[in-house]
């Protein structure tokens, strides 16, 4: 049996293990998104704080993944359940492109543009969502793509832990010897990075236009 | 000699002046005319538009940008900030509209020490013209112009009609009002700085070496521009230049600065008799023909 027949005759399971990686992947990247978007925008107005940040950020991206699933497992609620445990996981993951993209984009912005908008009276706030996001959305839309393609990659290992996702038949298929359902896993798991990294690229590139 | 005595006395005055007037509006009076001021417009009798009253300037590390100046710029002025790199002129430009705070002394605007102000709304009345000009780039010419406006939450149909007027203003067509900064030359770019800095209609304007990247030849039109607008318009302007020929063509008063400090502050005419060694070092500096550039300035 070759991976198509598989595909076709395992149709409905394929579907739903890659919606759930799509999940697994979308929550992490939006909860990241929430919390790296917001520090990079900080550390980038205190200079002093731009170090400490992303050297921890740095830290956690060199914890092994599997050995980050086990840290993660006595924490009390998000080790109740694996699929919270997965999204912790990939969430930390995904902190340090995020962070790192928005500083390095707001920082690029043209020092000129934001010391006239400053002289003419523009609030921080007004000079932030006018001038700073706007300029700097496609450095940190590009940071959101890196973390979406990494975190589909690392969202594989969930199945590890029992939290699901296309991980799930490449774990099988490593168990069983069986290199159609590893292919199974990977190639759907291969087709949604790109999907992402494309989609999102263009999206990059439309707002860099401007 | 007689002129190098009456310029050096003339500025000992205006100094000695300038700290009469610190200690006059902290001491107002209590008597009948105050009722009688209150009900006046509150400069109809002052024309003293920004006072720098014994204002020093430290950088955090502890360096000493600004010493100890004290200078008034009156309603309709150009008040040029000449000196060179380092002296301290970007620094006192920024004290008018308190990107910069002074370490000690005050600097008041329209009366109102800057630092008692709001600084959003202090801001938004101070037009702020800069060399790299910091037009956004992501928005439109018209929408660049009509920045303060829009904040100000101005009608859009008015705000709409001020653009169009504002670019005529500045010498562009209507239709440059949909480009993009891209799309700009360097001196299509600082008009619309120009522009832009003007569309609320500020009292004051302050600039900073507004000219200063352009080539020879757009400059010396910006240059005439500029004065045939200010003719118009009668703004309380503050210039920054390094560059005596233009300080002399456009200033009302030249202050000449050195190392964070006033050394004279005269009339282009009176700067390019001047005998004293800074002033004339530079008017050596910049060669013949000044005192024909001086006369046409304020003619």
């Amino acid at each position: 049996m070759n991976v198509f027949q598989f595909f076709s005759q395992n149709g409905a399971q394929v579907l739903e293990l890659t919606f759930e990686h799509l999940w697994l992947v979308g929550i992490s990247t939006l909860l990241a998104a929430l919390v790296g978007i917001p520090l990079g925008i900080a550390i980038a107005h205190r200079p002093g704080l731009n170090r400490p940040v992303l050297a921890g950020a740095n830290i956690i991206q060199t914890i092994p993944s599997l050995a980050l699933f086990g840290f993660l497992l006595p924490v009390p609620w998000i080790g109740d359940r694996a699929d919270r445990l997965a999204i912790l996981a990939l969430t930390l993951y995904a902190l340090l492109p995020m962070i790192r993209n928005t500083y390095t984009g707001i920082r690029g912005v043209d020092a000129a543009v934001v010391e006239a908008g400053r002289g003419m009276g523009l609030t921080n706030w007004q000079l932030l969502f006018e001038v700073e996001l706007p300029l700097a959305m496609s450095v940190i839309l590009s940071g959101v793509r890196v973390a979406v393609v990494i975190s589909v990659g690392l969202a594989t290992i969930a199945a590890a832990i029992g939290a699901g996702g296309l991980g799930e038949f490449i774990f099988r298929g490593l168990a069983m010897v069986n290199n159609q359902l590893i292919l199974a896993g990977a190639i759907p798991a291969a087709m949604l990075a790109l999907l992402a990294d494309v989609s999102l690229g263009w999206l990059e590139r439309r707002l860099q236009r401007r | 000699m007689g002129v190098a005595g009456a310029s050096i006395g003339s500025l000992g005055a205006s100094l000695h002046e300038g700290n009469l007037k610190c200690r006059a509006y902290l001491a107002l009076p209590g008597s009948v005319n105050s009722s009688m001021l209150a009900s006046m417009e509150p400069n109809a009798l002052d024309t003293r538009v920004i006072e720098f009253c014994n204002v020093s300037y430290a950088l955090p590390g502890g360096q000493r940008v600004l010493s100890d100046l004290s200078l008034e710029v009156q309603r309709g002025e150009t008040l040029v900030l000449l000196g060179r790199s380092g002296s301290g002129k970007t620094t006192t430009l920024k004290l008018v509209n308190r990107l910069l705070s002074p370490t000690s002394g005050e600097v008041r605007v329209n009366g109102t020490p800057t630092k008692n102000a709001d600084v959003i709304h202090l801001r938004r009345g101070i037009g702020y013209v800069i060399q790299d000009v910091g037009l956004f780039p992501h928005f439109t010419v018209e929408r660049n112009i009509a920045l303060v406006p829009r904040l100000e939450g101005w009608p859009e149909e008015r705000t709409r009609a001020r653009v169009q007027e504002l670019l005529q203003m500045v010498g562009l067509e209507a239709q440059m009002g949909s480009r993009y900064p891209h799309q700009l030359s360097g001196g299509q770019k600082q008009r619309v700085g120009v522009a832009r800095a003007l569309a609320a209609d500020p009292a004051i304007l302050l600039m900073d070496e507004p000219f200063g990247a352009l080539d020879p030849l757009t400059r010396d039109e910006l240059q005439r521009e500029f004065l045939g607008l200010q003719r118009r318009l009668s703004k309380t302007v503050v210039f920054v230049t390094h560059d005596l020929r233009e300080a002399l063509l456009l200033g009302s008063r030249v202050a000449l600065m050195e190392e964070g400090q006033l050394v004279v502050a005269l009339a282009p005419q009176e700067f390019t008799r001047s005998t004293h060694p800074l002033a004339s070092a530079y008017v050596r500096a910049f060669g013949s023909g000044l005192e024909s550039v001086a006369d046409r300035g304020t003619s």
